[in-house]
């Protein structure tokens, strides 16, 4: 009896051993994703639904080397001091292991600069601003979407073959719009030496009055009309121009204007023939992006978004990342993000050492009507590898570490 | 020519656009003196609601306008019972906690509008009938612009006519002009004021759902357009109808031309407008002076020196602060930072507010001023975070200085007008100086010096700089500065009569209460590491508005509390879905349950039980 009992012992003991083991294997790997989930939701629904879904995926098949990766996800309102707040709290609070998320750049920015000083591992999911890379680049900050410079160099690619030579610019009037124009300008004016940008327009963020807009590009009677409002603003300004007769006979190159979050919202009064950036969705036909354009149906019960497709990669990334460092600590992550490489739906991408931005592309071709909405057709898919300043140059933008 | 004509035309139809609102909201004011934030929120309900309505009766002329209409009635009725469930409980309250319950309603209205239309951008048909463009000397005019243009002198008209040709409109201006004398003379007021309130919601619901063939909906609309309302409103004169529709015509027509000359400036043209008709005509193109209340609301009872419980409790708050790094985590400890900054802002608010009596509807403008006058220092100079700690008050008080001299010359929501427009006009700086302030990409790397760059350290910092500010606010108040400011609160008539400068005082306070919110920005910048034009906006001043009210204008520890409760609610419940909504609902429940704020209710709750002399009860 005793020998049963002491024998009983033992196997309970190694049980409650062995499962200790297991608990300490079956650890999460925390990720802190700040985002502003309620100033944005148009734009950060598709996103949030983008990485569930890889995060599902990922956990379903094991996980990183045995352990789960969680994300720790929070608002922060849009208002960057909040966003700072947050990621003290994911850092010092929440013990994850790197951070990742923002949308808007000024808010991408603050987080950056956070990265930086605390030494802590930030992917920037989806802010534009080159800046985040460039001028105020640091070691810790990785950067995803392709930036505004990069998107602007491929519209400015497509907008040199239409021969247009007398361009009015539209932006809305802050620094995401201003560095549009100037990346715009520069481009064009190296395919393009005889090109002359004779009207530019600046309306407020959020709150275009189309009408007076419109009415001033149309008086400047450009050749080609480069665009960069979006959301509400380009509805407003497509409108107010259709009706207007602004877009006719016109070369017009739109920034963004072929993702889904823009395009949708406009229906059968999306426009003709602009030559923009986008996702073209379901046309999309690589056996990686039919995947996930499927799984994403079948989860979600609806098409992808742009914002889907990087939500889904800054889980992929991640998980390259994590499985491939031997160590979690942001040295190590930071090393080990440098020339990185990532399969993903969009297709595979690299994180460059240079300046720490992805050459994660996007898609260009022109907008039309179909069925009553608004869709991609002509497109091809732009590797962001392509549209790289040289070296050189990375190196005289980026502060030296 | 033409085309210059065209644009004319172009101007006039955003004109009426904006005077559709703007009509609404100077109505409740002139009556009711309720600062609606949720005018915006009304707006945009209508037209989420006319846009799904228009989606059953596609093409049809007559769906289209039955549509317009019912979303418009919806909306009012919706305002109705905002009236009869919130605003009617607190009339007595002191004015400004109607603002503060309207903007709870605004968090509400927005999450609740994100709920059941969804998030996604909505972009309505054109209008049936109206949907190409007219020929006027060859140059193409929208149809629905020109129903529009029609539009706006037609519902001016028909107010107008309901004002001074029926009875009910003649009570409404009578109310206007002195509603206690109405009340006297056995009006029901109660009855009086939902009624303004349903058609200032119907004009509202009925602005909203008008522009769904023209914009985007979506849910940044509301507060988007209550800005620009506020400008119309303010620069016709508070509660003149026609007032709004000539300073609508004005904005309506200096942006369809501005955008020709100068298209950078459409974002801050309406403001600088704002600030010269008040400058030069202090109420408004049409408006009259606020006429006196004959009773100022509640009586504030006089201030006293604290207690010795609060006196207790506060050295107990104190003792926590000091011992608290020792015992808590990292991250409360950057909380209760955030809470001291915090606290420092919304007490300097209080300084001007309860104590002067004049309401800044933009404080953040010397939050902001002095958050960049430190970044400046480091930026540009070269200089140390000690350096930049002494230039944040200066370079806030400094603007201070100039704007303050302008507002002080007028009182009221008048002087709050202008305050706005002065933080607008800083905002705008800070988001178009690029080669100075980085403009929306703001400043980065402005850390604390070495020995400060612990969280612990910092916190200190901070408890000795706003804990500071708080304690030589609060001598000031106790000072003969800060009797007279009361006195010029309570009666500048007298105040003045007795040979005091009055203006030369509340400008000096002005300053004062500029300088320690540029500390508190100035604090704020080195915590975070970074400052964008975001901490000038509009948003970081109603953040300032509502901890001064929702701990309580009246007590002197308000503010404090305020700041605490604000900023540990935020924090904690933004990690819920929806949380905008549950915020609004917790102010709108404090405001209706404690009116005084949270400090004057648990003041109130403590001389019922007998912890405070009440020198009235004793009396």
């Amino acid at each position: 009896m005793k020998i049963l009992r002491y024998m009983a012992g033992c196997v309970l003991a190694a049980g409650v051993v062995l499962t200790a083991i297991a608990a300490q294997a079956a650890e999460p790997i925390r990720v802190g994703e700040i985002n502003s989930y309620s100033r944005l939701p148009a734009f950060l629904d598709p996103y949030k639904k983008g990485w569930q879904l890889a995060l599902e995926e990922v956990n379903a098949a094991g996980g990183i080397k045995g352990r789960p990766l969680e994300f720790v996800d929070r608002d922060d309102g849009g208002k960057p001091g909040n966003a700072v707040t947050i990621a003290e709290e994911m850092v010092s609070k929440e013990k994850v292991t790197l951070l990742a998320g923002t949308f808007l750049s000024h808010i991408g920015l603050a987080v950056t600069d956070f990265a930086k000083q605390n030494k802590v591992f930030f992917l920037a999911a989806e802010p534009l601003a080159d800046a985040i890379v460039w001028k105020s680049g640091n070691r810790y900050t990785f950067r995803l979407r392709p930036s505004t410079t990069m998107q602007a160099a491929m519209l400015a690619k497509e907008a040199a073959k239409t021969g247009a030579k007398k361009w009015a610019t539209v932006a809305p009037n802050y620094a995401y719009g201003k560095e549009a124009v100037e990346a715009f300008k520069t481009e064009l004016t190296k395919l393009v030496p005889d090109a002359q940008f004779i009207e530019e327009q600046w309306p407020t963020v959020f709150k275009i009055d189309a009408g007076p807009v419109v009415r001033a590009v149309e008086a400047a009677k450009p050749d080609g009309i480069f665009n960069v409002t979006f959301g509400g603003d380009l509805a407003q300004f497509v409108r107010e121009g259709n009706l207007r007769g602004t877009f006719e006979n016109r070369t017009v190159v739109s920034l963004l204007s072929g993702e889904p979050e823009y395009l949708e919202p406009l229906k059968g009064e999306a426009p003709k023939g602009w030559i923009v950036t986008g996702y073209p969705q379901g046309a999309v036909e690589t056996p990686e992006h039919k995947a996930f354009f499927d799984a994403y149906m079948k989860k979600w019960g609806e098409a992808p978004k742009l914002g889907s497709i990087v939500g889904y990669n800054v889980v992929a990334s991640l998980v390259a990342l994590l499985n491939k460092a031997d160590a979690y600590d942001a040295e190590t992550l930071v090393n080990t993000m440098e020339n990185l490489e990532v399969m993903s739906p969009s297709g595979k991408f690299v994180f460059r050492a240079q300046d720490h931005q992805s050459t994660m592309g996007t898609w260009v071709g022109k907008t039309d009507v179909k069925d009553g909405a608004g869709v991609m057709v002509d497109w091809f898919y732009a590797d962001g590898a392509d549209y790289q300043p040289s070296d050189e140059d990375v190196k005289s933008m980026r502060p030296a570490e | 020519m033409s085309f210059y004509f065209a644009q004319f035309l172009t101007g006039l139809s955003s004109a009426s656009s904006l005077f559709l609102v703007a009509c609404g909201l100077s109505l409740i004011f002139g009556v009711s003196r309720v600062v609606n934030f949720a005018h915006g929120s009304f707006y945009m309900l209508g037209a989420y609601v006319a846009y799904w309505l228009v989606q059953f009766v596609p093409g049809s002329i007559l769906g289209f306008w039955g549509s317009v209409l019912a979303a418009a009635l919806i909306v009012a009725l919706v305002g109705t019972v905002v009236e009869i469930l919130i605003l009617k409980r607190i009339y007595n309250a002191p004015e400004l906690y109607q603002l503060v319950a309207t903007f709870g309603v605004v968090l509400l209205m927005q999450d609740a509008i994100l709920f059941i239309f969804g998030g996604d951008d909505q972009f309505g048909p054109r209008a049936p009938g109206l949907d190409s463009v007219v020929r006027i000397f060859g140059e193409p005019i929208p149809e629905y612009d020109l129903l529009l243009i029609a539009l706006g002198p037609i519902v001016l008209g028909g107010l107008w006519l309901l004002l001074n040709r029926t009875r009910w409109g003649v009570l409404v201006r009578a109310a206007t002009l002195d509603r206690e004398m109405v009340a006297s003379l056995g009006v029901n007021q109660s009855w009086l004021f939902t009624s303004v309130f349903f058609l200032g919601s119907f004009l509202a619901g009925l602005g909203g759902a008008l522009q769904v063939p023209k914009v985007s909906i979506n849910l940044l609309m509301d507060l988007s357009i209550i800005a620009e309302a506020f400008v119309v409103v303010v620069i016709g004169g508070m509660g003149s109808i026609p007032g709004a529709f000539i300073a609508a015509l004005l904005i309506g027509e200096l942006n369809a031309f501005g955008v020709l000359v100068l298209p950078q400036a459409t974002i801050v043209l309406a403001f600088v407008v704002m600030a010269v008709v008040l400058v030069l005509r202090p109420y408004g193109l049409l408006g009259k002076p606020e006429t006196l209340a004959h009773t100022a609301g509640q009586v504030e009872l006089p201030i006293r020196p604290a207690s010795s419980l609060a006196k207790a409790v506060a050295g107990l708050l104190l003792a926590g602060l000091v011992v608290m790094p020792f015992v808590a985590g990292d991250f409360a400890i950057v909380l209760a930072t955030d809470v001291l900054i915090f606290a420092l802002f919304a007490a300097s608010l209080h300084f001007i507010m309860g104590n002067g009596g004049m309401v800044s509807f933009g404080h953040a403008a010397y939050f902001g001023l002095g958050a960049y006058g430190a970044a400046f220092v480091i930026k540009y100079a070269g200089g140390s975070m000690e350096l930049a700690l002494v230039a944040a008050p200066l370079m806030a008080a400094t603007g201070a200085i100039l704007f303050g001299w302008f507002c002080v010359r007028l009182s009221g929501v008048y002087m709050a007008m202008l305050t706005l427009a002065a933080a607008q006009i800083v905002w705008s700086m800070a988001f178009q100086w690029q080669d100075l302030t980085g403009g929306d990409d703001g400043l980065l790397g402005i850390w604390p010096s070495d020995w400060a760059r612990s969280k612990t350290a910092y916190f200190y910092l901070a408890l000795v700089l706003c804990g500071g500010g708080i304690l030589a606010m609060r001598r000031m108040i106790f000072s003969p500065f800060g009797y007279t400011l009361r006195g010029g609160r309570d009666n500048p008539n007298r105040t003045e009569s007795i040979g005091i400068n009055l203006r030369q005082h509340q400008w000096a306070a002005f300053v004062v209460a500029g300088m320690f919110a540029g500390i508190a920005g100035g604090v704020y910048v080195f915590s975070k590491g970074s400052i964008f034009p975001d901490e000038a906006a509009i948003p970081r001043s109603v953040d300032a508005l509502v901890m001064v009210l929702l701990g309580g204008v009246q007590t002197l520890s308000g503010p404090v509390v305020g700041a605490g409760v604000f900023r540990l609610l935020e924090d904690e419940i933004s990690r819920l879905d929806y949380w905008r909504a549950i915020l609004g609902a917790i102010i709108i429940a404090i405001v209706v349950i404690a009116p005084e704020g949270i400090a004057g209710f648990i003041r109130k709750l403590a001389m019922k039980a007998g912890f405070e002399r009440n020198e009235e009860q004793a009396s």
